[in-house]
Formats: structure tokens, sequence, C-alpha cells
């Protein structure tokens, strides 16, 4: 019974260790961002998929042409609609970036906000920014 | 029986502080290898093994060498060896975990590890030198956690321990062998191509391993209540005879074949480590000092003389350990690479971080098993005391 | 008997064509279709795909440098400083270091002092496939051996399985090394290894590998079980070498010395 002083002070102890993150960052919670669309995306209106199922399951996709094209060199996607694709990361006109030309307001954005680093840039090379767009 | 870790003597804990010392050490210098990349060793496009895989191969015989006292306990039901197969067992813990480390820490993309699960691969040997180690390192946990709890309870050990046991006998010589096929299946390989690899690699763990324990035991001796035994000893001492004398014989058939035959894909490696090639020659004092030490390890150890004296005899074991030490871990990883396969003579030195993040696998390795000794040899007190 | 066979061949031949329609019946049936993927329809095909090299065309290091640097420079294949962490996907060495087994004191002089281009044999048994824990490396059904870099652990163990030592691996960022990148190709990072991928990039969108490109004729490029095609021609017309053939692993990349 005389270690209930010790035992106490080390609970708190755990506990506010454990709990350091959320403290940490309290008072710091940063707006959800909007992605940003090309001028070229939004006259396509529509990406591979419908807006809700690229924004969840984009790596999803990627994951498949990836395997597809390194693989089985499948590089050509049709979709539903029967519209086609570059099945490439950054490399055409057709490719994901051919479109998405804005890597720091389309992907940067959300990815620091969800803290998950995008490694495809370690080897695949960024488009170059385009010019800022007039206000 | 973990609480017996945390009740120990000054010497033990300075003991402790120091291996976390040189572990935490070896930690920041493979932070920094992760960040930098393998660029901080000396591995190179023709080297592309060392340090880290000889180390690997090496401790995966240290390993399957701890089998040594297990098996003549539980096949032969040689009694002595009751009293220490719980050594053996936690020696196989702390040098499988050392060698999943030193594959960590030789992976250039560690992260990814998990793909070899992930996109499982039958025909890859390294896919099934997983499976084993792991499975080996499973086996002994169990094994040797169970048998030792029963120990400290005064009550037998349960049946089914006995039987992962005896599985556990079948599975240490397979860990050694799947390692060896690692290398002894690549075609394009002199030094490594011929069927004696995986018996010579099992020859020398079973001289290596036990050689450890004998040290191990002499220390244990020396520092704690607990006496290994004087026949125990004697009789590991017998084994590391036998192995050694095996395992240098294994290596002149491989040097008859080599050298009778005269296939120079075969002989350049040997050549190149034993007299040096085309101007290089790094490792020629080394690999005549690991053929000098066994073969003197091997004369102190079969003349029973010089075996019976308990110092003579640790003398002999620090030969052996460093001898086999030698042989595998510094010759039999970058032999196999010197001359390239286009017969270009590109030498390999370990750099000086590699050195220290090996030296903080090692730490690792003995920090493990000074906890695990440290738990068997205050259960043994224990016991004995009452 | 005769009725029967005749009946029965009636009914097998009206549920071919039956099972023929129905995928255009079901196009008609809704505009919605399953997505496809597809190859390129420029895309070169092969049964296998090899390579012949006329070392009879070269005569100096001068006529090989243009072939390596389109190579490398395609395939953004950086420049170390450090000799150690040198990558190579083609390069340059000597008759007795390309054929080991081949090589001998009389060897004559043209021989003897031309350069070799040495890439992955992209062989048939390829070892570094077979050795793979992760499938990162392994062949297509055109014989090319490919590697996957999202998918490579870095173990190297393909590195010590081939026999060509016709791999490297990437001991540090290749970036800061590579003088100018190719937009077209990926880069590498840190810790995976790579080799010649055989230009499958180009093969896909309908080129010729750079260094046949490069080569002025000097490499041939083509199917192996093509009888029309040009690396038949030439085999059929020259003595061809291979490298280390005694192994086995039977590599695509001939060579007419």
């Amino acid at each position: 019974m005389n270690d209930k002083n010790k035992i106490i002070i080390g609970l708190i102890l755990f506990f506010v260790f454990m709990t350091l993150p959320f403290w940490y960052n309290m008072g710091k919670a940063a707006p959800v961002p909007e992605t940003k669309l090309t001028e070229k995306a939004k006259l396509a209106k529509e990406c591979v998929k419908p807006k809700e199922v690229m924004r969840a399951e984009h790596m999803q996709l990627l994951d498949t042409w990836r395997d597809s094209v390194v693989r089985d060199a499948d590089r050509v996607y049709i979709n539903e609609k029967g519209k086609k694709f570059g099945m490439s990361l950054s490399t055409g006109d057709d490719s994901c970036m051919g479109c998405h030309s804005n890597k720091a307001d389309f992907c940067d954005k959300c990815h620091n906000y969800a803290s998950v680093r995008e490694y495809c840039w370690d080897c695949h090379i960024e488009p170059p920014e385009p010019p800022k767009e007039k206000k | 029986m973990l609480e017996l870790v945390i009740k120990g003597s000054k010497k033990y804990w300075a003991l402790i502080i120091g291996l976390l010392i040189v572990m935490g050490i070896g930690f920041g210098f493979w932070l920094w290898q992760l960040s930098f990349g393998l660029g901080i060793t000396g591995m190179s496009r023709d080297v592309s093994w060392g340090f880290y895989i000889a180390q690997f191969t090496f401790l995966v015989g240290v390993a399957a060498g701890g089998v040594m006292v297990v098996l003549p306990y539980y096949l032969h039901d040689y009694k002595a060896f009751g009293r220490i197969t719980i050594l053996g067992e936690f020696l196989a813990i702390a040098a499988v975990i050392m060698c999943l480390l030193f594959i960590i820490a030789d992976l250039g993309y560690p992260m990814r590890a998990l793909n070899v699960l992930l996109y499982p691969t039958p025909g890859s040997v390294l896919f099934w030198d997983m499976i084993v180690l792991n499975v080996y390192l499973l086996l002994n946990i169990v094994v040797g956690w169970n048998v030792l709890e029963a120990e400290r309870n005064g009550i037998p050990y349960p049946g089914w321990v006995k039987v992962l046991a005896i599985f556990s006998i079948v599975w240490a010589p397979l860990i050694h062998t799947v390692t060896a096929y690692l290398y002894c299946g690549l075609p394009g390989r002199g030094f490594w191509l011929t069927a004696i690899l995986a018996p010579r690699f099992l020859a020398s763990a079973f001289a290596a391993g036990p050689a450890l324990l004998i040290l191990l035991c002499l220390i244990i001796r020396r520092v704690t209540k607990f006496d290994p035994g004087r026949e125990q000893i004697q009789s590991l001492a017998k084994i590391v005879a036998y192995a050694i004398t095996i395992n240098v014989f294994f290596f002149l058939c491989e040097i008859f074949v080599v050298f009778y035959s005269r296939i120079p894909s075969h002989m350049d490696h040997i050549r190149y480590l034993f007299f040096g090639l085309h101007g290089h020659g790094v490792l020629v004092p080394w690999m005549w000092t690991s053929i000098s030490l066994m073969v003197v390890a091997i004369g102190l150890l079969v003349v029973p003389v010089t075996r019976k004296n308990e110092a003579v005899l640790a003398v002999a074991c620090v030969a052996v350990f460093i001898g086999t030490w030698i042989d595998k871990g510094m010759g039999m990883i970058s032999g196999g690479f010197v001359p390239n396969p286009l017969h270009h003579v590109v030498e390999y030195t370990p750099t000086i971080p590699e050195i220290i993040i090996t030296l903080g696998v090692w730490a690792t390795g003995f920090f493990i098993l000074t906890l695990l000794y440290k738990i068997a040899v205050s259960v043994k007190e224990e016991v004995s005391e009452v | 008997m005769e009725n029967s066979r005749r009946s029965f061949l009636k009914l097998a031949g009206i549920s071919a064509l039956g099972l023929g329609t129905k995928p255009v019946l079901n196009a008609f049936a809704s505009e919605e279709h399953k997505a496809e993927i597809q190859k390129k329809p420029e895309a070169l095909k092969a049964k296998r795909w090899a390579m012949v090299i006329d070392t009879r065309k070269f005569e100096s290091e001068e006529d090989l440098k243009p072939i390596v640097e389109a190579c490398h420079k395609i395939h953004n294949v950086p420049e170390h400083t450090t000799k150690r962490h040198e990558i190579d996907w083609i390069w340059i060495d000597e008759f007795k270091h390309v054929f080991t087994n081949q090589e001998h004191e009389f060897v004559d002089d043209r021989v003897k002092y031309l350069p070799f281009l040495v890439l992955c044999n992209h062989c048939e048994n390829p070892a570094c496939v077979r050795v793979c824990p992760t499938k990162a490396t392994f062949q297509r059904d055109d014989g090319i051996v490919l590697m996957d870099f999202h998918r490579c652990i870095g173990c190297r163990f393909c590195m010590a399985a081939c026999p060509y030592g016709s791999r490297s691996f990437n001991f540090r960022d290749p970036r800061p090394f590579i003088k100018e990148e190719n937009k077209e190709f990926p880069t590498r990072m840190r810790g995976v290894v790579e080799k010649c991928n055989f230009c499958a990039e180009r093969l896909a969108v309908g080129k010729k590998p750079a260094c046949v490109e490069a080569s002025n004729g000097a490499i041939a490029f083509g199917d192996l079980y093509d009888s029309d095609s040009e690396v038949r021609e030439l085999l059929k017309n020259n003595y061809t070498i291979r490298r280390k053939l005694e192994l086995g692993a039977g590599p695509a990349i001939y060579y007419i010395v």
C-alpha cells in the first residue's frame, strides 16, 4: 500500500504522455483544404471515375494502373463511358498530371493536411508548376 | 519470470547500460544510413553484399549451434545437458534476432520488407529463409520459456513442449541449410557453387555455437552462483572438437576439388582470399589467421590433456569462435564477389559507419542475451537454494 | 448415325453463333460498358525479343559512347562521382572481361582491343527472377526481364544471382547526379536495384530501343521466333557468340565478332 502515490503519479504521467499529440495540436486545427482544379480539368468535367470515387480511391486505381503498365505493358484505360486515358502518372497529356498539372494545389494540399507523404515524386518527375492564374 | 531482469547487481546494470549506449549509437548511425542510403557502407556494384550479410550468415550458424545441447538431452536422454539446454535455447533466440536485424540493416528499402509476405514467392530462397528463421525463433522462445518456468515451479514441463523441442532439433540444421542455399544455388558465383557449402556451414555452426556456449558457461560460473557443470562443459568441448575438425576437413575437400580440377572460375576466389589476385589481397592475412586459429584449436581440443584444462579450453574456444567468424563473417561473402562476374578485382572493406551499425546489432544481441541469461541464471540460483 | 451427327453440328453451329453475338448484343443493350485496359495500338510485339550486336561495325570507344549516352540520358541514369555507387544500364568493356571463358593468349589484335557493349542479357532462364523474394524482378511473356521499382525492397539477391554483373544498386539518392532529367521517364530512389529494361517503355509506344536507334545500324533488335525478322536474318548469315552459355541462362544478346 506504500506504493499508492507512486502508482498514481505513474498513471498521470502515462496519461499525459499518451495524450501528448492532442495537447500539442490543441487549437491548431486547420480548416479542411479545398482542391483546386486547372482550367483543363474543369473543362473535362469528369475524371477517370466519378469525383467521389476518385477522391476516396485514387491510390487503389493508381496501384492497379502501375501493375498493369509495368508488368503487362497495358497502357490505355477505357472507362465506363468509353473515354480513353493514358495510364501514366506524369507522362503525356492524357496522363493524370497532364490534366492536373497543379500538383501543389491538387495533390499536396490534402496530402499535407492528412499528413500522408506522396512518395510518388521520389521517382516520378513533377510537372512544372503552371503560371499563376490571374485573379 | 520477467521481473528477474530488474533485480541485479551494480555490475549487471553497468553491463546493461553499456550495451544500451552501444545500441543507441548504432541505431543513430542506422538512421543516418536510412536517410542517406547504403552508400555509407563499403558495398558497391561489384561487392553488393558485405559485412551485414556476412554477420547474418555467421549468426545463423551460432543460432543453429544451440541445438548441440538440445539434441543430446531430448533425443539421447543425456541428462547432464538438462542443466544447460536453456542456455543453448536462449543463445539461439539472441542470435536469430541479430540475424533478422542484420537483414533489416542490409535492405535498401526496409520499409517495404513486408512485401516478402505481400507477394509470397516460393521460388525464392530468401522467402524460405524468412520462414525458417522466424519459426526457429518462435520455437526457441516457447520451448525455452516453458521449460524454465516449469523448472522454477518445480514441476515437469508439459508433454507438448518436448514435441516442440524435438521439432526444433530438426529445424535447427534447416535454418543453416536454407541460408547456405541462398548462396550455393547461384549460377555465376564459383566460390559458392558447391554442394559442400551447406554441410560446411553446419560444421562451422556446430563448432562456433557450442564454443561460444562454453565461454558463456565459464563466465556464468565466475560471475554467478550457478555452475553449469564441468561434465557439461567437457561434453560441449568434445562436440566443438569434432565439429571444427569436420569443418576443416570439408574445407580441404573443397580445396582439392577446386585446385585439382583447375577450373578458373572456382579457383580465382580462393586464390584471391589466400594469395591475392592481380595485386589485390586485403583478406589474405585474415584468411591465414582464420586457418591457423582453427588448426591450433583442433590440436588443443583433440588432445585430452589440453581439452580438460579449462583455461586452455577457453583459449581454444576463443580460437574457434574467431577463426570461424573470420571464415564466414569476412571471407565467405566478399570472397564470393571477388573477382566479379566480368573478372574485375574490386575489393571490399567495411566502412566505419558500417562497423558501428554492426556493433550496434551485436550489442542488441548481447543485450537480449544478458536479459535472458539473467532470468535463466536467477531461476537456477533460486532452484538450487531451495 | 448420319442424322444425329448432322443435327449435332447444326446445334453446335447455332450455339457458337449465339456465343459470338452475345458481346455485340450486350454492347447495343447499354451505352455503359465495363472499364477496359488495353495496349497502345502502335506497341511493338514479339514472342521473344533479342538483340544482335555487330561488333565489326565498331572501331573504338568513340563509336560506342553515343550509344551508352543515349540510353543513360533517356533513362535518367545518374553519373555518380564515387566509383562504389556507379550505376550502369549499358557499358563498355574488353573482350577478356565480357567473354571470360573465351579469352585466350592468342586472340587476334582487333578483338583483343575492341571495346564491347555490355548490358542485361534478358535471359531465357533468368537467375535474378528466380531469386527475387517479391517478384519485383519478373519476366514478361515476350522474354524481357523487367524491374518493378515500386516493389523492390533492395535485398540485392538479384545482384548476387546475375552471372553477368548487369545490375546496379542505388546506394544513394540518384537525383543530384542526373545532369539533365528526361521528364518522360521516372528516376529511381535510393535503395532499389536497377538495370537495362530493353526499353520496354519505348516498345510500348512503337519505338525500338534507344541503343538500337543510336547505333547507326550496328545493333539489330527483333523477334527471335519470327523467321523474317532482322535478328533472324543476321543469325542465319553470321556466326554469333553469347556470354557464358555454359550456365544455361539463355542470354538474348548475340554478338557478331
